[in-house]
């Protein structure tokens, strides 16, 4: 008795010196012995780990030549342990993707103790993922003494996923059922175990997760279709904004503009000198740059096209293959000029962590903000686009001009300065696409051309001259490119649109919406 | 006094050309190499840098005093990633511009293109970058990986309990015989380690590719069915809005980690990393593995960008086809110089067990038969500054195994090049 009560202090002070040296041992031990650790410490939560695992997940603990801990505080690698000294140079520790997996599972198993409910929730919205049949004890706890409701439905997911394989087959059937609740991609997969062949001997349960799987597919189907609409719809507004300037340029102009891509380019270079002019001048607004660049790109390409149109395109009014064979000169001359200017290589124009991301609808359906923000801004270009045409008295010269040029001269319109202001009012709108790709995909001198064949694709198969067809046939082109995209692959669904569009233009030679009456020439 | 002054014109103008012809006597005691990379569209983003790395490696040589008494020219040309333009530069160097060796090509489709003008012409091209094997011809080099040397310890890797456990493989890439080869050599050696075609998806995607919507849903999708690894052999630029839609849609490296083959430093250039920690590449070297010949390596080409003024100098990197073309043309260097003579027949036989310590750490050397080297595998993973963290790599060098013994037949071929036609 006396022997125990002499080692009693030494018993109370070992879980104290055991959390002294966690982060110690954690460096200490080899990539197994971590993994061990980490599920070790996932199994028993405890506040005091927070800190080393909140600094194992940001990358800030560090070790020396002796395996010594060290933790990043405020841009210094701070020893963990005070007492050892420090010997030879500190370097970071470095997790693989096992080891990251498992220090996020374990620091939500940590964040369980908050006492902030939104904490909590997403911590066992992670645990739902990642949780190990090892951390049943203490989530049961936790599921017990759970206040908030949301949080302890979550945790009750995250139970009933380890506690398919319960060996009580009450317990089992109640996680099966739960499970049929979600809509998480990962609880088919569960399911489908459960039914497996020999896997689950209890009928009751069988039949159960039957259900609950029938239930899991609708939810996941609805997501799928729905994902599958917005990526239609994403690339329609896509295409929408690349072949708009044309439909102006080409489609009521009736100028073969192959040089329309590389305004879309050159829209896109000027979203990357902004970009480039923020860093420098005006880092801590780098986050709105896109804002500031559209007004730049509109005004930008607008004067190119406006100087094109004076100095080569009006000579050519009413020459189409000198127009055609002249414009796509002057593109390769544009790309060539970009070339010399930025280089040959793509530049990096990067997503403002407001375009960054995505929105999770359903646990199946994330819509990345970038592609959210580019459909309401189509959507918003054509509007004005709508309005500058029927709204104003620039849009009614042009449209006079573009219906009867002769008589629109006699009315005094000033035929040739209408000419080069809806000229540059194309190249401007290529620019504001431009700006729109810069954000999805690459900014470099050939970009333009990867995007001039479908431009011209949607103003033919909409109706040269009406802004309503390019519209539908954008979405239509979109929608059907995403639908045929899984069934075939993306290579063939290209294919076949195209041969679609072929036969289209065969039976239908004005497109889907043509003007009527005497409009046509 | 017109006239005059036209016949003084005409003077100078005769003495200058005079000036060039001198020039062009002195410039034959140089000997011409050729670049033979794409400058320009989709390729560009990678093959850019190969070219300044070949001049760069080519200054060097010319300073120690260049090969046999001669300095290199190089002549470059832009075959625009263009595959019948790289064949037509390809003649234009070896007949033309009667160049040496030429260094490069980038694709496998590139590489197809102009190897019926090298071997026709008994040229000599350094190829320097990983590829599907299945080829082994006496006119080229091959200094990158073959699929032994890269894709397959790769995939081994996932599989292992270090790399997650990886039960279902995603196989995507872009169109054209690498990948496709690639991942019907996975696809066999997958079998082989008991992975049912249930667990294997392969999607391809034409060369530019620009909407990665449904794909990266459809890895979503199919990643729910147990531990998914994505192997992707996607190349040049569309790696960029891969990668973008990848974080963008909120998949994460721990839930399903992306393995890529032509993904290295440069490409990651263009890309935001920090949602893409923990994405892994596989390769022969990477810019961050710590010895001294790497950090000279290094140092030089960070200063040969500043002082030629690449395009984004500060940020230069390197990279492993980068460490191939170097390592590739000072192979060709001491080959020449051991042979004492710049005749194709000679260099390659001279090229044979030729030795270098290369930036990976390890000494190379090229195999006496089959026309590879001998290289370390390295696995690496993404950081959220664009480097690569080694975590797993081979202990020596590996010899490459140029035919897959995964690709039924392959075990009849032998093991030395063989004209393809």
């Amino acid at each position: 008795m006396v022997f125990f009560r002499l080692l009693l202090p030494f018993f109370t002070l070992l879980p104290l010196l055991a959390h002294a040296s966690d982060a110690g041992e954690f460096t200490a031990a080899d990539a197994a012995g971590q993994a061990k650790l980490l599920e070790t410490w996932a199994a028993q939560p405890s506040d005091q780990r927070l800190p080393l695992l909140q600094a194992l997940q940001d990358g800030r603990v560090g070790y020396d030549d002796s395996k010594h801990p060290y933790i990043e505080t405020d841009g210094n690698m701070v020893a963990a342990d005070a007492d050892t000294p420090a010997t030879g140079e500190v370097r970071k520790l470095r997790l693989n993707n096992r080891l990251r997996g498992l220090v996020i599972n374990a620091l939500a198993a940590q964040q369980m103790l908050s006492t902030d409910t939104a904490v909590r929730l997403a911590a066992a919205q992670q645990l739902q993922r990642s949780a190990l049949p090892g951390q049943i004890p203490a989530l049961e706890q936790q599921f017990q003494g759970e206040p908030a409701s949301a949080v302890k439905a979550a945790l009750a997911l995250a139970l009933a996923n380890l506690q398919l394989t319960d060996p009580a087959p009450q317990v089992r059937l109640h996680a099966v059922r739960l499970l049929g609740e979600t809509g998480d991609p990962s609880a088919q997969a569960r399911l489908e175990s459960v039914l497996a062949a020999d896997a689950e001997t209890d009928a009751s349960v069988r039949t159960a997760a039957q259900t609950s799987l029938v239930q899991v597919k609708r939810k996941l189907m609805v997501g799928d279709l729905l994902g599958q609409a917005f990526s239609g719809l994403s690339l329609g507004s896509i295409l929408l904004l690349a072949a708009l300037g044309l439909a102006i340029t080409f489609g009521l102009l009736g100028v073969i503009n192959m040089a329309h891509g590389e305004m879309l380019m050159l829209g896109a270079y000027a979203t990357y000198v902004v970009q480039v002019g923020f860093q420098r001048l005006a880092p801590e607004a780098l986050a709105w740059y896109p804002l500031v660049a559209l007004p730049v790109a509109f005004f930008v390409t607008a004067a190119i096209g406006m100087a094109l149109e004076r100095t080569i395109i009006r000579h050519l009014y009413g020459r189409p293959l000198e127009t055609l064979l002249a414009t796509w000169g002057i593109s390769l001359m544009l790309i060539q000029a970009v070339r010399l200017i930025f280089g040959a290589q793509n530049v990096e124009v990067a997503n403002p962590a407001w375009l960054s991301g995505g929105l999770q609808v359903l646990p199946n359906l994330v819509l990345p903000w970038n592609r959210v923000v580019i459909i309401g801004f189509a959507l918003f270009v054509v509007v004005l686009t709508w309005l500058l045409l029927n709204k104003t008295r620039l849009g009614l010269n042009v449209r006079a001009v573009t219906q009867n040029r002769n008589m629109a001269a006699c009315c005094g319109v000033p035929t040739g300065r209408i000419d080069m202001l809806a000229f540059g009012l194309g190249s401007g709108i290529a620019g504001l696409g431009g700006v729109a790709l810069s954000q999805i995909g690459n900014v470099g001198p050939e970009l333009g051309q990867s995007y001039i064949i479908d431009s011209f694709l949607v103003v033919v198969l909409g109706g040269v001259g009406q802004l309503a067809g390019s519209v539908s046939a954008a979405a239509g082109l979109g929608i059907a490119n995403k639908i045929l995209e899984p069934q075939i692959g993306a290579v063939l669904g290209k294919i076949l649109i195209l041969a679609l569009i072929i036969l289209f233009i065969q039976k239908r030679p004005q497109g889907l919406f043509a003007l009527k009456g005497r409009v046509i020439d | 006094m017109k006239r005059r002054r036209l016949l003084k014109a005409f003077t100078l103008s005769a003495s200058i050309a005079a000036m060039g012809l001198s020039w062009t006597a002195q410039a034959a005691e140089t000997i011409k190499v050729g670049i033979l990379h794409s400058l320009s569209g989709t390729m560009a983003i990678s093959e850019t840098s190969l070219k300044d790395m070949a001049l760069m490696t080519i200054d060097e040589i010319n300073k120690a005093g260049g090969v046999n008494g001669k300095q290199l020219e190089p002549v470059v040309v832009d075959p625009a990633s263009n595959w019948p333009l790289f064949a037509e530069k390809a003649r234009q160097l070896l007949t033309q511009d009667k160049v040496a060796v030429v260094f490069g090509c980038w694709t496998s489709v590139s590489r197809k293109s102009v190897l019926p003008v090298f071997e026709e012409l008994n040229g000599l091209l350094f190829y320097p970058v990983q590829y599907e094997g299945e080829e082994m011809s006496p006119n080229v080099f091959y200094t990158g990986a073959a699929p032994n040397q890269q894709a397959i310890p790769a995939v081994e890797y996932l599989m292992s309990e270090e790399g997650g456990s990886a039960k279902r493989f995603f196989l995507l890439g872009t169109d054209y015989v690498y990948p496709r080869t690639t991942n019907k050599i996975l696809r066999a050696f997958l079998h082989s380690k008991g992975v049912q075609d249930k667990d294997i998806e392969e999607v391809y995607t034409p060369f530019g590719h620009s909407d990665y919507q449904t794909i990266v849903a459809n890895i979503k999708k199919f990643s729910a069915g147990g531990k998914t690894a994505v192997v992707s052999t996607v190349n040049g630029d569309s790696n960029v809005p891969f990668y973008k839609e990848l974080a963008n849609q909120g998949l994460k490296a721990t839930d399903v980690p992306v393995v890529a083959f032509s993904v290295g430093e440069e490409e990651l250039r263009g890309i935001d990393t920090k949602p893409l920690v923990g994405n892994l590449a596989a390769w022969n070297y990477f810019e961050s593995v710590d010895n001294p010949v790497n950090t000279k390596f290094v140092a030089d080409w960070k200063a040969y960008a500043k002082a030629h003024n690449l395009p984004n100098a500060n940020t230069a990197v390197t990279n492993d086809p980068m460490e191939a073309t170097y390592v590739g043309i000072h192979m060709w260097a001491q080959a020449a110089s051991k042979a004492k003579s710049f005749d194709v027949d000679k260099v390659r036989e001279a090229m044979a067990g030729q030795t270098f310590a290369a930036p990976s750490g390890f000494t190379l050397t090229m195999d006496t038969t089959n026309h590879h080297l001998h290289k370390p595998v390295m696995i690496g993973e993404i950081q959220d500054d664009g480097q690569f963290n080694v975590v797993w790599q081979t202990k020596e060098p590996i010899r490459a195994q140029p035919w897959s013994p995964y690709i039924p037949g392959n075990d009849s071929k032998p093991d030395h090049p063989v004209k393809s036609n």
